[in-house]
């Protein structure tokens, strides 16, 4: 196993092996580099201050990701191109986000503006169209709490589309990394903690096995925050994503595999091709940031008991493949979660895939998130609907809700009232009695246990509203 | 004083400039405390808090932090040189909890070490043994046991008693407002370096340079000479550092003086959370009586206010508050209680508006109430009640209304944003839209600009022409993001009439501008620049002599225009008039001062003529809620607000549209969520949500008012602009609640309090569709 992180920073090599591996890209670049352009706002990948873009090959040029640097380890971005702040301008040419931010006033104190062009620049070299869901998404991940975002978004609208020095420069810089990047394994050792980074499905679960109390890390979107918010140490910490199985992405025949490692982000467009409705849901987990490093994989591993996308993957039937050097078995998603924050994972096993089956005729599905914003939020309750209806007749039902209880899980009750019946306003009635029986919502700071209880009554409300009566505006969203 | 900015250079007030900083912003190169070169040797801290709301400290072993790899000192309240108090107002505020730890959270160690990393390591090993008290944590707790940081206030004029048992009408009210967190961007910071001639130079995040320098020189028992606070930019402050930074420069001088040793404290999200305040929580009561056309006769309004466990600011916030309760409305007779409650939570503190938004949202439910109790239009009851000629101008504290442009302002808005129009397309769509409601309203604001005391209405400015003709302006004004800086330049730059590159701007530092008031009360540019003002209007008059007699002409004829000097038929470059000046052993150096006039306030009888003159603006803004989940969207918003004659467009639009989007935030969706024990749990951007881009209004038109300078002789007749764009959020709340009340055809009480979460919302809405069903 190679020793030693490489990566371009602004173009130029850095190789580095005496860092611990949990050292966050944050501080290698503030402490390490003394680079103090990107900004520490919150330590969680929740404000953006501290955005910066990856590159990687890909197969037109470079892909740029925005991603926190906060909350990503180093080893994360081992083999990448790292681009901050202070790489965009060239001299005192200012880059086309940057001029654009000047001209529209789009900054007051500064502070956030960094993260906020970094994050315009992975936008602009999305092509994406000046929409304004496209501006949004690509800027919910970052918080200014002095302009109100009218002069940020009208910067956005003017660098949709623009090129700049970088798509110039991308066969240079794709062949200094090439030059730089090492293939194969890494593992760190730096003052008592390791990390390993296998390359391939067999090394990991050796790893696994010899390693039952590491930390596995796929995004570390959340794992990081043990680092970065409690102070605490990870003695030693598994990365899953150079393991190619585990990036395995495929349609095959009646269902879809996702690899544990792969990102939200690369999964979005087989998502939205079946399950629009998960795919909006998706956008609404994290940020762009987030979604460039997070994986459902560690969603689902993770065992929070909102979850996001365990209510919909339980509803669309689900299940995950567990593999150790003993073997490998497969099982219900809703069987993974035995209890708050607990899984059936073995100690030697890690999740190797999520296998989705496709939609079938008759299949009615829809996911809904309530939080108290739109984007970048944990839900309160998150619900997940997905019913078979024949002649106007219930015959599956498929229900799951997530910040309902200590567990993702099925509304057993409900299914049982739907089923047989006729898909009307009654029956939605009866069912939403029985949903009542189901579940007994906690109140926290996201929610009251009423407003839990109520909206997830609604929400099946408004499954039923939206077949029987198209006529009617449903989401403030859709105005 | 030049009412009208002459033309013929860059950068003349009245134009919109760019932030000074914009281009070191986006290139990451503008420097904040964390960011500057750290001298070497330099500690780095970690607080170390209580877990209780209200405990007694029965002893601290540092034993086991101090062995810690790195540590170099764990310092208690035993460890202060001076006093261990930092209180802006009165002596309550312990920097270290010495004996009683009052809210979760509060500071009774620090630790210094070598590393951040190894500072918060120890920091967990910093053992405190605790014997819990019993907490109050809510207002009502504190109004019941009679516990007040500050003694009650009282505004009252006429007999409102009288008047509401004779009005037609009565109708008692309740309502709750949430406070708010800053969520400044940069946390809470400060580095100090002790010098070599025993003073201290800090480097703080502050808006009171001035207080940190006072707090910083009694902890150490140093005179104030001996400290030095410099401050170039905040990431953000919104009043969150005007009392709040004092501690952690007070605790950071307190580890450098105590080491030899340059120390840096800066708070991590969650400390800063935790650990400091926000803007007030109120429990707002009203009693009013009115007549059958909706207009008031009279009002006893009872306002509590969450003021955490020290005084603080909270009894200058209560005044604010009680002065802003009439916002543009006559109140007859009234009676106006302020109640500051002394809570085992964090001390709340200054939040831009500084008590005017509480004080103004009760009167809106109000008059809302009102209009609906007599099934009037809303905007009927509030244009009948508003502020009128004598003698309905004068407000409940004694001041007359001079500059009352609220009529102009609602003529504008109400053919702008089609009111009436959208008003019938808003019914339309409901009558037709049983899920998702419209709602539709205005608000109107009218803010006192000056502080509510008449001593701090003073402001110092340092400006230097140098014999090239570049000048250097200092000031005691703070640059929180709020572009102060490029505004006092434009001003320099057109009494020198030079163009606005050739001015530079430098850091904020209590050795340049002595005993300055804080950055606040929307009152930077008004003091600072009128102090600039009248800096370089003193030299410019003696570099005008020099110029008058070098070419024998008299000196009134001298005129300063477009980067030159003319003098009779002759003209040098403004750099040759300098020069000229330095060879005839002219001062090319002046500090000028400025001092708000005719003001007066007497706080014991709460009567005076506290303000200058008062900002105007007014908002319509439109909302979509969903009636099954509570969420909702802000459609669209029209704003036209009163700047006077602007100093900087652009600088005053982005106070607006940023003013107007945190007000959003306050009112819908930040929520702090205490839990029972008095902890804060919302206490992250993972918790606590601000609005982000798609939160504010998809349709957003903000106009400046035109052609409207201030009455009042202001530096270049500009308005202050910080603070009152931020009330005009409320539009969208009372838009929320006209959505809820369309349900109930307008006819029912509408029971939505603030921060109207997607939960409130559907609560008031379930509520609504029960009065409906009972009626």
């Amino acid at each position: 196993m190679g020793g030693e992180i490489r990566f371009l920073l602004n173009g130029a090599p850095r190789i580095v092996k005496d860092a611990a591996p949990t050292t966050t890209v944050l501080d290698f670049l503030r402490l390490g580099e003394r680079a103090s352009g990107t900004k520490e706002g919150c330590a969680e990948g929740d404000c953006g201050a501290c955005t910066v873009v990856l590159g990687e090959a890909a197969d037109e040029g470079i892909r740029w990701q925005a991603i926190n640097s906060c909350i990503a380890f180093l080893p994360q971005i081992d083999g990448k191109i790292l681009l901050t702040v202070e790489g965009l301008a060239e001299a005192e040419a200012l880059h086309p986000v940057q001029k654009a931010l000047v001209d529209h006033d789009a900054s007051q104190c500064g502070f956030c503006t960094p993260g906020f062009a970094m994050a315009l620049f992975a936008f602009q070299h999305g092509g994406e169209s000046p929409a304004p869901d496209a501006v949004h998404e690509a800027l919910a991940g970052n918080l200014c709490r002095c302009t109100g975002y009218r002069p940020i978004i009208a910067a956005a609208e003017a660098v949709a589309g623009a090129t700049d020095r970088f798509d110039a420069a991308a066969p240079a810089l794709l062949e200094a990394l090439a030059a730089l990047t090492q293939g194969g394994s890494i593992s760190l050792e730096h003052q008592g903690e390791r990390s390993f980074a296998p390359s391939s499905l067999d090394e990991l679960l050796a790893l696994r096995a010899e390693h039952p109390d590491a930390h596995l890390l796929a995004g570390g979107t959340d794992l990081a925050l043990f680092v970065t918010k409690e102070y605490r140490t990870l003695p030693t910490v598994i990365l899953l994503t150079r393991v190619p199985e585990l990036r395995h992405l495929a349609v095959d025949g009646d269902a879809v595999t996702i690899g544990a490692a792969v990102t939200y982000t690369n999964a979005l467009p087989v998502i939205e091709r079946y399950w629009p409705s998960f795919a909006r849901l998706i956008r609404r987990i994290g940020s762009r940031q987030i979604r460039n490093l997070g994986t459902i994989g560690g969603n689902i591993a993770n065992a929070s008991p909102i979850g996001d996308t365990p209510p919909a993957l339980i509803a669309l039937g689900a299940t995950l493949r567990l593999r150790s050097r003993r073997g490998s078995r497969e099982m219900p998603l809703e069987d993974f979660f035995i209890g708050y924050r607990k899984t059936a994972l073995a100690a030697d096993e890690i999740v190797e895939s999520l296998r989705i089956p496709l939609p079938q005729a008759a299949q009615r599905f829809r996911t809904d998130k309530i939080a108290k914003r739109w984007d970048q939020d944990i839900a309160a309750v998150c619900a997940a609907f997905n019913l078979t209806i024949r002649a106007g007749r219930i015959e599956a039902a498929r229900i799951a809700y997530g910040g309902m209880a200590a567990t993702p899980r099925r509304a057993a009750r409900t299914e049982a009232a739907l089923i047989g019946r006729a898909w009307d306003l009654p029956t939605v009635e009866i069912a939403t009695a029985a949903l009542a029986e189901d579940f007994q919502p906690i109140g926290d700071w996201r929610a009251g246990a009423a407003y839990r209880r109520d909206v997830a009554a609604n929400l099946l409300r408004r499954f039923w509203l939206e077949t029987a009566r198209p006529d009617l505006p449903l989401e403030v969203m859709a105005l | 004083m030049n009412d009208a900015p002459a033309l013929g250079i860059a950068g003349a007030p009245g134009t919109a400039q760019h932030h000074d900083s914009a281009r070191l912003h986006v290139t990451g190169r503008a420097q904040f405390i964390d960011d500057v070169a750290e001298p070497p040797g330099l500690l780095h801290c970690k607080l170390v808090t209580s877990p209780y709301a209200h405990a007694r400290i029965l002893g601290i072993d540092k034993r086991a932090a101090v062995a810690m790899p790195g540590v170099v000192a764990v310092l208690t309240a035993e460890d202060f040189p001076g006093a261990n108090d930092v209180g802006p107002i009165l002596r309550d505020e312990p920097c270290l909890a010495a004996d009683v730890v009052e809210y979760a959270g509060q500071a009774v160690a620090i630790v210094a070490a070598e590393t951040l990393a190894a500072a918060r390591q120890a920091a967990k090993r910093v053992a405190v043994a605790y014997e819990p008290l019993p907490p109050i944590l809510s207002i009502e707790a504190a109004l019941a046991a009679e516990r007040y940081v500050a003694p009650p206030q009282m505004i009252e004029r006429g007999d409102p008693d009288a008047a509401l048992a004779a009005a037609p009408h009565r109708l008692k009210g309740r309502l709750r407002t949430g406070g708010q967190d800053h969520f400044y961007l940069e946390g809470q910071i400060a580095t100090a370096t002790p010098r070599d001639d025993g003073s201290m130079l800090i480097q703080s995040s502050t808006q009171h340079p001035t207080e940190v320098q006072h707090g910083v020189a009694h902890v150490l028992n140093v005179p104030f000479a001996a400290v030095v606070v410099e401050v170039r930019r905040m990431g953000g402050a919104f009043g969150g550092k005007e009392s709040q930074a004092t501690q952690i420069a007070a605790l950071a001088a307190l580890v450098a003086a105590r080491t030899g040793r340059p120390a840096k404290l800066r708070l991590a999200r969650d400390d800063d959370m935790i650990v400091t305040g926000k803007r007030h929580d109120f429990l707002i009561d009203w009693d009013v009586g009115f007549d059958g056309e909706g207009r008031i006769l009279g009002l006893d309004m009872r306002l509590a206010a969450r003021a955490g466990n020290v005084a603080d600011l909270s009894p200058a916030v209560m005044t604010r508050a009680l002065c802003h309760v009439d916002n543009v409305y006559f109140l007859p007779a009234v009676r106006l209680r302020g109640y500051v409650c002394k809570t085992n939570t964090v001390s709340n503190t200054a939040f831009r508006g500084f008590g005017g938004p509480q004080g103004m949202i009760g009167t809106e439910a109000m008059i809302e109430e009102i209009a609906r109790h007599l099934d009037l239009p809303f905007e009927t009851v509030r244009a009948r009640n508003h502020y009128g000629p004598p003698p309905r101008a004068t407000t409940p504290y004694g001041q007359e209304v001079e500059d009352n442009i609220i009529p102009l302002l609602t003529a504008k808005l109400a053919a702008s944003a089609e009111l009436a129009e959208r008003r019938a397309a808003i019914d339309r769509f409901n009558r037709a839209s049983p899920v998702i409601r419209k709602g539709l309203a205005t608000f109107a604001v009218k803010f006192g600009i000056s502080f509510n005391i008449p001593t701090l209405n003073q402001a110092g400015a340092l400006v230097h022409v140098y014999t090239d003709g570049s000048v250097h302006l200092n000031h005691g004004g703070t640059e929180m993001g709020q572009g102060l800086f490029v505004k006092v330049a434009q001003v320099v730059a057109d009494v020198f009439q030079i163009d606005l590159g050739h001015v530079r701007v430098s850091a904020t530092s209590t050795d340049k501008v002595p005993n300055t008031s804080a950055t606040a009360a929307s009152s930077g540019s008004d003091l600072n620049g009128m102090a600039a003002h009248n800096a370089a209007t003193e030299i410019r008059g003696r570099m005008a002599a020099v110029a008058a007699a070098h070419f024998g002409v008299p000196a009134h004829p001298v005129t300063f225009s477009a980067n030159r000097v003319y003098a009779g038929n002759r003209s040098v470059s403004f750099a040759e008039a300098a020069k000229l000046a330095w060879q005839h052993r002219v001062s090319l150096s002046a500090a000028g001062f400025y001092r708000t006039p005719n003001l007066s306030w007497d706080p014991k009888t709460m009567r005076g003529r506290p303000f200058y003159y008062f900002a105007y603006g007014i908002a319509a803004s439109e909302v979509a809620i969903d009636t099954l989940t509570g969420e909702y969207r802000a459609l669209r918003t029209d704003i036209v607000h009163d700047c006077g004659r602007s100093l900087n467009p652009a600088i005053d639009r982005g106070q607006i549209e940023g003013g107007f989007v945190q007000g959003m935030g306050w009112l819908t969706m930040e929520e702090l969520w205490w839990d029972e024990e008095g902890h804060l749990r919302t206490h992250a951007p993972s918790t606590y949500k601000i609005p982000g881009s798609r939160d504010i209004p998809a349709d957003f038109r903000v106009h400046i008012l035109e052609g409207s300078p201030n009455p009042a002789p202001t530096i270049f007749r500009s308005k202050a602009v910080g603070e009152p764009p931020l009330m005009l959020a409320l539009s969208v709340w009372l838009a929320l609640r006209d959505a809820v009340a369309s349900l109930g055809d307008h006819r029912f009480p509408v029971m939505l309090d603030a921060p109207a979460t997607p939960e409130r919302v559907l609560a008031a809405v379930d509520d609504m569709r029960r009065r409906v069903a009972s009626s």
